[in-house]
């Protein structure tokens, strides 16, 4: 492919995947609020528009339109700066994440993925790393006890989950044997015994799954993980001096972390896109997409499950999760992974 | 010979050298712990120009992700503030700045003599991980993996272990200072 083309075809699927992810993080703010409201027994948004889905146009609008309000008390370039690396590093991992096969237009075979690194999982991880920048900036720039505790608190339990992370990824690194996320998929197609599709997750990766599971939902801050940001403990955390668009930009960052590490675990451990295929093709072409959402889809909402239902931990009693009993697990997953691969 | 290979180094290049200079511009620590994080992802920049992709990777995860986190954290818990500015000293100026441009044309021409296909080809190092040829050199991680554990895997193991050494003086070094009722326990043990 000549390379002006492969250029303009990157630019487009960058966009693309960008609206997509976009769309997606404002439509997982309303399932969440839809799913919790019925785990409360009530409704959730229904007034604007049917089913209220347009409840999240409703709060982008009111995100432009608010007063943009900056302390005066507050480090300014920092307390500017923060958001924006939050939100720039929740978006960028999306870019080696493969959504499906490969679609053949005009000759040219252009995969269902903006570029696929031989080292894509590291990307993920190093991007991850980076990420905790946003968290703890915006912390100490707010001038403030609340935020300030707050963000050490979120940095220090986002680095202290990150080993498990990692840990729990190279079980899955040992029986896939490259970094690549396509090839791990690849190695996840067929069946055995007939029926039982060959996913990671049925594979031996169980125990890899759960640590990863448990490991995404400190990464990402979310119950019952989410001391950082309780309202009931530190006002609001990290993001409490911010308003209107640099708080929408945090907001958006966590869900778009949320949907990353969904779609991580289900190219990881549930087998990405692999599904029944059938059709002409044009629906073989975009099938392996629709498999790959309806996994994602399942992992979000079993993180929203787990919000609506769990309390949330104290600190100290997280980081001793974290270190004491997490991290032991995934070391053993990891030792287990790997004597049974060298048999 | 113009070309983005060259063009991206010196971008990378200048990135991290402006960063290392702001690093010791700036007055408050957190803009030069911000520095030199703006450092490290240009180091990771060069790597990956080098196809060292792994390398680049783990020193964005490692040094840019974890190591620059502990930085900033010890800088947000001390409360350091702006830094005094004192006034300078007229003889390290007079000394300084020759000394240290000296100092760099020594290296950039050590450097430069030891640098090249030719020369690199010549050394005594490449033989051993390549089949002699530069471009032959590592840069997947299947084939740093075994070579981390079998030819390099005795500084490997030292590094862990001093590694650990820090973590062992750091946790000595915060603990509570030990209490007068272990006084007779410590006689019989002198």
């Amino acid at each position: 492919m000549p390379i002006w083309l492969y250029i303009l075809v990157s630019i487009v699927k960058s966009a693309i995947v960008l609206l997509v992810l976009l769309t997606s993080v404002a439509y997982t703010v309303w399932l969440e609020r839809k799913v919790v409201g019925h785990m409360q027994n009530r409704w959730g948004p229904t007034r604007v528009g049917p089913f209220g889905l347009l409840q999240p146009a409703a709060d982008g609008i009111k995100f432009l339109f608010k007063e943009d309000l900056t302390p005066p008390h507050v480090y300014k370039p920092l307390y500017i700066a923060a958001p924006m690396i939050a939100v720039i590093f929740a978006l960028t991992s999306i870019a080696v994440i493969p959504f499906g096969n490969s679609i053949w237009i005009a000759g040219y075979e252009i995969p269902f993925q903006v570029t696929d690194v031989n080292i894509g999982l590291l990307l993920i991880l190093g991007v991850t790393s980076v990420g905790v920048y946003g968290v703890a900036l915006a912390g100490w720039s707010s001038n403030n006890k609340y935020s300030l505790l707050g963000g050490l608190r979120a940095s220090a339990q986002m680095v202290s989950y990150e080993i498990s992370l990692g840990l729990s990824l190279v079980g899955v690194l040992i029986m896939s044997g490259s970094f690549s996320l396509r090839t791990i998929v690849d190695a996840q197609g067929g069946h055995f015994w007939g029926f039982i599709p060959r996913w990671n997750i049925f594979h031996g990766q169980i125990i890899g799954f759960f640590v990863y599971l448990i490991a995404a939902y400190a990464e990402t801050n979310r119950i019952p993980f989410d001391l950082p940001e309780a309202e009931t403990e530190l006002v609001a955390g990290y993001h409490t001096e911010y308003s209107a668009m640099k708080f929408a930009m945090f907001f958006m960052a966590e869900y778009a972390n949320m949907i990353t590490v969904a779609c991580l675990a289900t190219l990881l451990f549930l087998g990405g896109w692999h599904g029944p295929i059938f059709g002409p093709w044009l629906l073989r072409a975009v099938l392996p997409v629709f498999w790959f959402v309806a996994k994602v889809f399942v992992f979000l909402f079993i993180y929203i499950w787990v919000r609506g239902t769990l309390p949330r931990f104290r600190y100290d009693q997280l980081m001793a999760f974290g270190w004491k009993f997490l991290l032991p697990v995934a070391l053993a997953n990891l030792i287990g992974t790997a004597i049974v691969a060298v048999w | 010979m113009i070309s983005v290979h060259l063009i991206l180094f010196l971008v990378f290049g200048a990135v991290a050298v402006a960063g290392a200079v702001n690093l010791l511009a700036q007055r408050h620590p957190i803009n030069s712990a911000l520095s030199l994080i703006a450092v490290m992802a240009a180091l990771a920049g060069e790597y990956l120009l080098l196809g060292a992709e792994f390398v680049a990777a783990v020193q964005v995860i490692v040094y840019a992700g974890a190591v620059m986190v502990l930085f900033v954290f010890t800088i947000m818990l001390l409360n350091a503030g702006v830094e005094e500015h004192t006034k300078g000293s007229h003889v390290a100026s007079l000394f300084g700045i020759p000394g240290v441009l000296l100092g760099s044309i020594l290296i950039a021409w050590a450097v430069l003599r030891n640098s090249g296909t030719e020369a690199v080809a010549a050394g005594p190092w490449i033989n051993t991980v390549s089949n002699g040829r530069p471009q032959d050199l590592p840069g997947s991680p299947e084939t740093i993996g075994p070579l981390l554990f079998h030819e390099f895997l005795l500084p490997f193991e030292i590094t862990s272990v001093l590694i650990l050494i820090a973590i062992m003086g750091a946790v000595v070094l915060a603990s509570k200072p030990p209490s007068t009722s272990s006084g007779p326990a410590k006689e019989a043990g002198n």
